[in-house]
Formats: C-alpha cells, sequence, structure tokens
C-alpha cells in the first residue's frame, strides 16, 4: 500500500488524539502503564466512581482526598506527577457497606489523582480530578 | 521499630444492629519515602507503613496497601456495617517488620 500525503496526516492526527487521551498503551506514561496492568487493558468507564481533591491544595505533603465508590471490590489511586505515581490501593472487605474510604496523601506538583475501580461485576470505572499544588511534597 | 509510632482509632461505642458506622484512625508515624536526601545528599532510605487492615469478629472491613505518597500519619476514614456485637481490629505493617495493633469493643443494642 502506498502512503498519500493525505493518509500521513491522518494517520499522524489519530495519533496524537490517542496520546492525548491515554487509552494507547504504547505511548503511555507509567501511571498509564500502571492503570493498564490493573484493568488488563480494558478502559474503565467513567461517572460510577467519584473521587474528591481540593481544586487548589498549598501544602502538597497532605492533601485531602476523598474516594467514593459503591459497587468497587478494589480501588487503586494514582498520582500523575509523582515520582511514583502509586499512591495505596484500597480493597473493601463484606462489612463495608459505602465503599468509601479518605485519606492524605503527598503530591509532588500539579497533576492529576485518578482512582481505578474494579467493581464487584469485573468491570472498571474511573474517576480523575486536578489539583493545583503551590507548595509540592516529597522532596527536600 | 520506628520512634514514636502511636495508633489513634476512633469507633462509637455502641450502634443498633445492622448500622452503618463511620471509623476513622490515625497512626503517628514519619513516612519517609525514600525520595529525600539528607545535608550531606544521601538519600534517606524508605520507612513507611506498607499496609492496614481492619477486621471485624474476623470478617475483613478494609485493606489498604500503601506507597510513600500516602501523608506522614497516615490518616483513613471509612464506614463499617456491625451485624453483631464484636470487636474491631486495626493493623499496621511497618517496612521495618513491626506490626502495630489496636482493638476496639463495640456494643449493639
Amino acid at each position: 500500500m502506498e502512503l498519500t500525503r493525505r493518509d500521513l496526516l491522518v494517520l499522524g492526527s489519530g495519533a496524537l488524539a490517542a496520546a492525548g487521551t491515554g487509552s494507547l498503551p504504547a505511548f503511555a506514561t507509567p501511571t498509564e502503564d500502571a492503570i493498564a496492568a490493573l484493568t488488563g487493558n480494558a478502559v474503565p468507564g467513567e461517572g460510577v466512581i467519584t473521587l474528591d481533591a481540593p481544586e487548589i491544595a498549598e501544602n502538597g505533603n497532605t492533601v485531602p482526598i476523598s474516594v467514593s465508590a459503591p459497587g468497587a471490590s478494589l480501588v487503586a489511586l494514582f498520582a500523575d506527577g509523582n515520582p511514583v505515581p502509586d499512591v495505596a490501593v484500597i480493597r473493601f472487605g463484606p462489612l463495608n457497606p459505602t465503599r468509601t474510604a479518605s485519606t492524605r496523601i503527598r503530591l509532588a506538583r500539579t497533576q492529576n489523582v485518578i482512582a481505578v475501580a474494579r467493581m464487584e461485576d469485573g468491570s472498571f470505572q474511573m474517576a480523575r480530578s486536578a489539583v493545583k499544588v503551590t507548595i509540592g511534597g516529597c522532596g527536600g | 521499630m520506628a520512634k514514636g509510632v502511636k495508633p489513634r482509632v476512633k469507633v462509637p461505642k455502641s450502634a443498633s444492629p445492622g448500622e452503618t458506622i463511620t471509623i476513622k484512625t490515625l497512626i503517628r508515624h514519619k513516612m519517609e519515602s525514600g525520595q529525600r536526601k539528607d545535608k550531606q545528599g544521601n538519600p534517606i532510605p524508605r520507612s513507611i507503613i506498607n499496609r492496614f487492615v481492619v477486621d471485624f469478629n474476623g470478617q475483613n472491613v478494609i485493606d489498604v496497601a500503601m506507597q510513600p505518597a500516602i501523608s506522614t500519619n497516615p490518616y483513613f476514614q471509612f464506614d463499617a456495617v456491625v451485624p453483631e456485637a464484636g470487636e474491631f481490629t486495626f493493623t499496621w505493617y511497618d517496612d521495618d517488620g513491626s506490626v502495630y495493633t489496636k482493638s476496639r469493643k463495640i456494643k449493639v443494642g
């Protein structure tokens, strides 16, 4: 097959769009790799779980976050701008009715906090929240 | 054992059967991330609590695997349903092998 200039342009823009949404593992960042490893490359749905994080965090050393994932068996939290993107993996037991949890995390700089939940039926759901950090955590 | 580690938990004293209660936990711990350097520029080794488990009468409520991105003095708030009277056990696992536990009884009625 001969590639015309038009084909190349179409291909190029497609690849750019894929990199932008982060759905293609070939161009993945460490965070996307970690999410793909968890979901087995399935694309998580959105809208079912909620992730609460402040819009602006003055101190990146303690950023309060809260995740609510009704029907989830496991929630993994990631911070895509930290030196290590993994934050925590929360497994909910049978005595946990609401599947919500709050904690405090460190953020090195302004970035996205991402929650990926494995639901009880085996599907995956995701929520993300952008946090502006004025003073970063994790470092000296 | 890391110095000055002190777990604290907040559980209601009683609940009605099947009631959903909120539990707050905090453990005093430095959570040294392994990313920092000392004055000579040598990296300070990682020393964190890497796992936190809560059970009620042997049944699991929550099980958290933690990374260095969890803040100093790890805090967790979550819900639990109380089917009968019993005891919550809280267990924290330190990188250095120490295990910290705390338990709280709850009455039903």
